[in-house]
């Protein structure tokens, strides 16, 4: 019965309560512009411009309106899916963005799985001989992974697997829909340097709350009337780590997002990451206020579907 | 020696760690003594050499000495990471604590604020703030503290929930304390522990931040030395000297693991129920 009443109930209820967080999470990213120190006019009109000049930029951008109008009509493009224009090249914000987006996510995704395909098992592993020495590796492994940083990770690989054995390509991307074997190649070595956090926090999450529902009263139980130690754990204890699981990618996916800015740098790749770089070097403002309202929203999303998953996975939730 | 190993419950790793953390904040203070170059001092007749008895790390791409540039950017980047948490630390820990300590609509309205900011990706935020104010080391870090903040913030409200149910907390109301002796004198000393060890993790969150920033020129700006800067620029040469590359990544990933180590440690030893892990 996956639409029950107190579940819809709970669904509406998440979506309602998600208003408030996008309407704030909007203001701050509104807010970005108005940090811009100085006339913002000013800045736009670039150095020798006259004052004919800023004042026309002033009235077309609206800029002489009080802020929560300023707001309020930024809101009301946004939800019209109008992101306003480049500074730089004058396009749409937005299709600049749509055009970028998949090459991200291919790369997000790719790191996803890997932190997934990776950190699941060693977890499972290291829960399971806690105390060992395989236990006391992987954890060490995982505290490595942590403190890492992604880009160095992403330098090496390049110059092991790039340069010196050219097994995969140092630089740059190919459209998913172009070539989608293509698209892979280039992204293998990026989502492994993005990964390596995620591995690291899968890891360590997965362990710890295995640990704790191995050593619960009712795992006990579960021994006591004799059923095997593999038995206990495919039945009972990953369905209760299920939740745990979905926490982590609710928290990697904010994470990785993040992290492919960098990673997107390193490897030369056109994504909204190396978007947002160059418009904050440049100063091309709804470029920038564009990609973290996007990423923002992206997050949110996630969220919301991650909640909405606990309740399949766990139907305690849908109760309280 | 052995004391200090006690406190640490007994960790020689997090001993280790306090030994590195010390001996490079004492690096970072003194760098202009202890570094044997100035570090932007260029000479472009002994460009990317191997390390030499004149060079213990050789040079960079502009024949600046790598030894030198290392030690000039430590204080960057610990001053960067002490500043990100400086700021979410005093940001969080009060808004957690009216939070938790007041509760009703107050926490409310905290809660859902913190949700928000949860959901932004750190470090695109810190560079859309960048892009605002000027690029700059101390914008990028005052915004990756705003970032912190809320995760702060929400830890210091779920301790002070449990902290003011304990009975010493209505004694001193019933006494006629006022709200700010009940919250600084007994809520907060009692609920602040984890949020010591939560600090330790970020500091090496921060630290991993600064370096990326760095990294992508939006931190520290050349000729100033940057661990991220040294990476940027090695990346450039990496075809004709890989090696540039190693010293400045091992000194981030050492310092991380050092801030990391700690904090674990810390975080058994404050908390009595898990010592045997």
């Amino acid at each position: 019965m996956l639409a029950n009443a107190p579940r819809l109930m709970l669904v509406g209820r998440r979506l309602v309560q998600f208003v408030p967080v996008i309407v704030l999470a909007t203001f701050v990213v509104f807010g970005l512009l108005k940090l811009v120190p100085g006339d913002l006019a000013a800045t736009l009109a670039g150095e020798y411009a006259t004052e004919e000049r800023i004042a026309q930029i002033r009235e077309s951008y609206g800029l002489n309106d009080p802020f929560l109008v300023q707001y309020g009509r930024w809101l009301w493009n946004a939800m019209q899916l109008d992101l306003s224009r480049s500074f730089q090249s004058n396009e749409p914000v937005l299709e600049q963005i749509m055009h970028r987006f998949p090459t991200t996510m291919l790369l997000v995704v790719g790191a996803l799985l890997v932190s997934l395909v990776v950190g699941v098992p060693l977890g499972i592993l290291a829960a399971t001989n806690a105390g060992s020495r395989l236990d006391v590796a992987v954890t060490s492994l995982s505290s490595f992974g942590v403190a890492l940083p992604n880009f160095w990770l992403a330098m090496i690989l390049v110059a092991t697997f790039s340069l010196s054995w050219g097994w995969f390509p140092a630089t740059g991307a190919v459209r998913f829909g172009a070539d989608p074997a293509g698209a892979i190649w280039h992204a293998v070595l990026p989502s492994i340097a993005l990964a390596a956090g995620g591995i690291a926090e899968v890891v360590r999450q997965l362990r710890s709350a295995l640990i704790e529902i191995l050593s619960s009263q009712y795992v006990r139980t579960l021994y006591a009337k004799g059923l095997s130690p593999s038995a206990i754990l495919w039945k009972h204890g990953l369905k209760n780590v299920a939740v745990t699981l979905l926490t982590v990618i609710g928290l990697l996916a904010s994470r990785l997002l993040g992290g492919a800015v960098v990673i997107e740098a390193v490897f030369a790749i056109p994504g909204m990451g190396s978007m947002v770089v160059r418009a904050a070097i440049v100063k091309d403002f709804p470029v920038v206020q564009g990609v973290v309202f996007t990423m923002v929203i992206l997050v949110i999303a996630i969220n919301l579907m991650i909640d909405l998953l606990y309740t399949i996975v766990d139907p305690r939730v849908a109760l309280k | 020696m052995r004391a200090l190993r006690a406190w640490l419950g007994g960790n020689s790793a997090a001993v280790l760690a306090l030994f590195f953390l010390v001996a490079l904040f004492t690096l970072a203070l003194m760098a202009p003594l202890i570094a044997p170059y100035v570090p932007t001092a260029q000479n472009l007749g002994n460009t990317l050499a191997e390390p030499s008895w004149q060079h213990w790390m050789g040079t960079d791409d502009l024949g600046r000495d790598v030894l030198s540039r290392l030690i000039h950017g430590a204080p960057a980047s610990l001053f960067a990471s002490l500043l990100a948490v400086g700021v979410a630390t005093a940001i969080g820990v009060p808004v957690g604590l009216l939070a938790g300590f007041l509760g009703g609509w107050v926490d409310d309205a905290i809660s859902r604020v913190i949700d928000t900011l949860l959901s932004f990706p750190g470090i695109v935020l810190a560079i859309g703030v960048t892009g605002a104010l000027g690029i700059g080391l101390t914008n990028a870090m005052l915004a990756v503290g705003i970032v912190f903040a809320p995760g702060l913030a929400r830890l210091m409200r779920a301790q002070t929930l449990v902290v003011k149910q304990e009975l010493y907390v209505d004694a001193s109301r019933c006494f006629g304390a006022s709200l700010s002796r009940i919250l600084l004198k007994h809520v907060m000393p009692n609920a602040v522990q984890p949020v010591i060890v939560q600090v330790t993790l970020l500091l090496a969150v921060a630290l991993l931040a600064e370096a990326s920033l760095s990294f992508l020129g939006l931190g520290v700006q050349p000729p100033q030395p940057s661990w991220g800067g040294m990476l940027a620029r090695a990346y450039n040469y990496m075809e004709l000297a890989p090696e540039q590359m190693y010293a400045p990544g091992i000194a981030i990933l050492l310092t991380a693991l050092a801030f990391n180590t700690l904090g674990e440690a810390l975080r058994q030893a404050l908390d009595p129920t898990r010592r045997r892990r």
